[in-house]
């Protein structure tokens, strides 16, 4: 039942947030009652399940819903595939009006037989929504009728969006490949330097950037939960002997309850910036040779890094006298408050404030460590956003993609770090691909033409020329 | 003449519709100092919101109820009046325009009486109109729940009863497909015979992509809330797109400003009857510019035939749209097919196309039947459809996310017809490489197999 694996999620032993919160606060679970009408922002629970889980790429991601939570939304993410497109279909029951009044299931049920009888989907998974959960149509037993007759794992995902906050539906996620999916299958191949990476959705290609290292050094990535994934790895995902943890929050249950169920051990990490990518991929082998790995492979995990970081120096040098000094407004949030920032501070660019939104305790010591308590900020309003960078008190604003007109508004650069970025910034190869657009965007000739006044009026100013 | 096929079907693959509320919140930011706000979940909104970030590249203002499992089930009035004081208190707009959506309109409350308790409670709200469209995502879809907000802005805002109706001035309502660009062409094309345009809503003074110098909540801009209250003295009113009959019947009714629908203003034969029109309205006759602009479509219409005859298209988009541009590429001798569209909205008109069929589908079964298209018209959506036939896309319509300038594509009037004409024609040589020639036709083609043979999918 969906309020049993709430209740499991709102309690997760792992997360920090959880941890520090009294036992009356957790059970009234994750920041969904903090929503303030008039005042929210982000996705809902749907969404962020999707998130999590549509990475898988031989998949079918069915939405039984009304037009609004697949029409809109389809068709938006830079998950990249290496082979299969499937995932990217936009497929939705369209509920109309009087499917509300007499219930979707035989609808559901024939939607996912039409599916699966024309794109042989290695797997379906069938996201519940607000509306068909309201009207008391049970996915649930459509799923497993459906599996049963057609012989295909049809997955429920129980998370419509008014139960919470897109972070809550990343947990959901995790919750429904631990319930439907890691486990269920037996990889062909196991080796004891296997590895699963939690948390990276492969955005633009990034889990390409880091893979031939880990290659090079003899890991093997079973799966990536979910990044360019094949259902099959995700459903062998057990026999792995690491897990890393990539984007701090959205999966930790995931980890957690592996390393419960199947002992393998996790660690959190992050592959921007280069002493997170080397101490990651380091601390990949040593975990491994822990668990009877041939000590070889941390050899070779520390060649391989030192050699990839010291390629990466090299390559930065020409950068590196452009950027330093110079000044960014980070605005993300979760892991990324200190991944991200860690990175930019490797370039010699100053951070003149960071914004800690959705992250957890640990992140934000890590930001205190990095750039101090003052720099620090909860959330930063569009308005002083929008001061900072008209009044030159940040050169650059790094954010996602809703708050790039903050910056270009004020005509300021701005650089895309969020989940819709077109360029991969993972790894030695990803931080300098990250710096050459920075200093792109810093030193492009535009910024200088659109502030000077027009020629003609002398009385030029901002407020006149709406 | 064509059939309107509406198949049930258990699934949509590559969705073709938006949802009502999306075309609500649309509607609304084309009126100034606006705060668009959905009643339901925070994903409705977040959902809206980034599709149209992505179509238009500017920031959007939309908030969002938040009703949760417990408030969609008890009632959410309390978070509808919750987030209407945080807003006016935060972003102090002069309209809040609400959009139901399918989550609150499950459970089903009487919203407008809502509304007027939340009045009543919270004096201090006296200054801001408060105005609210019923768009269940179940019913419809951008076309339609456009209409209805603007069909609410009238019921809601406008003052009824008869006023003194001021010479000249003439109450524009465009429909979802009119753009910004569209909007300063009509204007001008209006404006050349004298008369004075008031837009409802105008897109082309708040989403025209501009850059007002200072950080604003809200809409940017668009029609002026003065404007809207007193619509009434309009001379007359004209409806841009089949959708835009009910509106314009309200005002009507309301007021009683007489209406004239014009189900495009695209085309030679559909600008001519405008033109007809605001010059009998006017009582002068066409100005040397308008007469210029005609003659040079003419030219265009000459020197783009040859691109036209003997070429079938595949057209997705909402009904108003594809009913104009649809309509264009017949005139000049295209063939048509597969025409698909999201809803039902304008089957009246659709249902003259030169094709077999019109059908309400998605772009799967576009894609499905597109095998020998030269062309796909249709909006970004429709790109993986191209990719996997290897058809070319020419984009056009809600929602273009990956291309720049979607505000400013004009098809109406003479000049937005000629451009499109000229568009069209090089899209069409594109492919025709350095072989064609435009002083020969096209040499004899092999037969080509229309809505047969299905494209691989996957």
């Amino acid at each position: 039942m969906l309020t049993d694996t709430l209740a499991s999620v709102f309690e997760e032993p792992a997360c920090p947030t959880n941890r520090a919160k009294s036992a009356a606060e957790k059970k009234k679970g994750c920041s969904v009652k903090a929503l303030t009408p008039g005042a929210a922002a982000g996705g809902c629970a749907f969404d962020g399940a999707k998130i999590a889980l549509q990475p898988i790429v031989d998949a079918i991601h069915l939405v039984h819903a009304p037009i609004a939570c697949e029409g809109n939304g389809w068709d938006n993410r830079h998950a990249f595939s290496s082979g299969p497109q499937l995932y990217r279909l936009g497929v939705t029951t369209d509920l109309t009006d009087l499917d509300v009044i007499h219930g979707g299931e035989q609808k559901l049920y024939k939607a996912i037989r039409q599916v699966i009888e024309r794109h042989s989907p290695a797997a379906v998974f069938v996201y519940q929504t607000c509306v068909p959960a309201l009207a008391g149509d049970d996915v649930e037993a459509v799923c497993k009728a459906a599996a049963l007759k057609f012989g295909t794992p049809v997955i429920p995902v129980n998370a419509p969006g008014m139960v919470g906050t897109k972070n809550l539906g990343n947990r959901l996620g995790g919750e429904t490949l631990l319930k439907h999916v890691i486990g269920t299958m037996e990889p062909e191949v196991s080796t004891d330097a296997d590895i699963n990476i939690i948390g990276d959705y492969n955005l633009a290609g990034e889990l390409w950037q880091v893979k031939p290292l880990l290659e090079a050094i003899g890991l093997r990535v079973q799966a990536c939960i979910t990044g360019d994934a094949r259902y099959r790895d995700v459903a062998g995902a057990h026999r792995a002997r690491v897990n890393m943890m990539v984007c701090s929050q959205a999966m930790i249950n995931v980890a957690r309850t592996m390393e419960e169920r199947w002992g393998i051990p996790w660690f959190e990490g992050s592959f921007y910036g280069i002493a997170d990518t080397t101490n990651a991929i380091v601390t990949m082998a040593r975990l491994c040779v822990e668990r009877g790995a041939d000590p070889a492979l941390l050899t070779r995990a520390e060649a391989v890094t030192a050699e990839g970081a010291a390629r990466a120096w090299r390559r930065l040098g020409p950068y590196l006298p452009r950027l330093t000094g110079k000044k960014a407004l980070v605005y993300t949030g979760g892991h990324k408050s200190w991944s991200m920032v860690s990175a930019v501070q490797e370039l010699g660019m100053e951070v003149v404030k960071t914004s800690v939104r959705k992250a957890t305790v640990e992140d934000k010591e890590r930001v205190i460590d990095l750039v101090g308590s003052d720099a620090m900020v909860d959330d930063i309003p569009a308005k002083e956003m929008f001061r900072m960078l008209s009044t030159g008190e940040a050169d650059i604003l790094m954010s996602g993609g809703r708050s790039q007109f903050v910056a270009l508004k004020a005509k300021a650069p701005w650089i895309d770090v969020n989940q819709e970025r077109h360029f991969a910034y993972a790894g030695y190869d990803g931080i300098v691909e990250f710096a050459h657009r920075v200093d792109l965007s810093i030193a492009n000739p535009v910024w200088q033409a659109v502030r000077s006044p027009a020629p003609w009026d002398a009385d030029w100013s901002d407020e006149g020329e709406a | 003449m064509a059939e309107i096929i509406r198949r049930s079907r258990p699934v949509s693959v590559n969705p073709l519709k938006s949802s009502a509320p999306l075309g609500a919140a649309m509607a609304f930011l084309g009126v100034e100092r606006t705060m668009p706000l959905f009643h339901g979940s925070q994903g409705c909104t977040a959902f809206g919101m980034v599709l149209l970030v992505r179509h238009f590249k500017e920031a959007i203002p939309l908030q969002t109820t938040a009703l949760t499992e417990i408030t969609a089930i008890l009632g959410g009035m309390d978070n509808l009046e919750q987030a209407i004081q945080n807003l006016a208190k935060r972003a102090q707009p002069k309209l809040i325009g609400i959009a139901t959506t399918g989550l609150a309109e499950t459970r089903g409350e009487d919203f407008m009486g809502d509304l007027a308790l939340i009045r009543r409670r919270n004096p201090d709200l006296a200054n801001t109109a408060l105005v609210l469209a019923s768009t269940p995502d179940m019913v419809g879809g951008l076309s339609e729940g456009w209409a209805k907000a603007v069909t609410a802005l009238i019921e809601q805002v406008v003052e009824p009863g008869p006023r003194l109706r001021r010479k000249g001035r003439v109450a524009v309502l465009p429909g979802s497909h009119i753009t910004a660009g569209d909007i300063d062409e009509l204007t001008q094309l209006i404006e050349a015979f004298g008369l004075t345009p008031v837009v409802v809503p105008d897109l082309s003074r708040s989403l025209d992509g501009h850059v007002p110098g200072e950080w604003i909540q809200g809409s940017l801009g668009g029609t002026t809330l003065e404007e809207l209250r007193t619509l009434g003295s309009a001379q007359v009113a004209i409806a841009l797109g089949s959708a835009m009959q009910a509106p314009a019947a309200a005002l009507e009714r309301l007021t009683g400003v007489p209406y004239q629908l014009f189900d495009r203003v695209t085309g030679l034969s559909a600008v001519d009857r405008l033109v007809s029109f605001l010059s009998d309205m006017a009582g002068v006759p066409a100005p040397p510019r308008v007469r210029r602009q005609r003659s040079q479509l003419l030219d265009a219409m000459l020197d783009g035939h040859f691109h036209f005859g003997g070429r079938q298209v595949a057209l997705a988009g909402e009904g108003d749209l594809v009913w104009a541009v649809g309509r264009l590429l017949a005139d000049l001798g295209a063939g048509l097919g597969p025409v698909v569209v999201p809803t039902t909205l304008g089957q009246e008109y659709l249902a003259q196309l030169p094709c077999a069929e019109v059908l309400v589908s998605d772009l799967g079964e576009l894609e499905d039947r597109a095998a020998g298209c030269d062309l796909i018209i249709g909006p970004s959506h429709a790109r993986q459809a191209s990719e996997r036939t290897g058809i070319p896309l020419f984009r056009l319509g809600f929602p273009i996310f990956d291309r720049l300038g979607a505000a400013h594509v004009v098809t109406a009037g003479y000049r937005g017809t000629r451009d499109l004409i000229f568009r069209l024609a090089n899209a069409f040589q594109e492919q025709d490489g350095e072989a064609f020639d435009t002083l020969h036709t096209h040499a004899p083609r092999e037969e080509s197999d229309h809505g047969s043979a299905p494209a691989s999918v996957g």
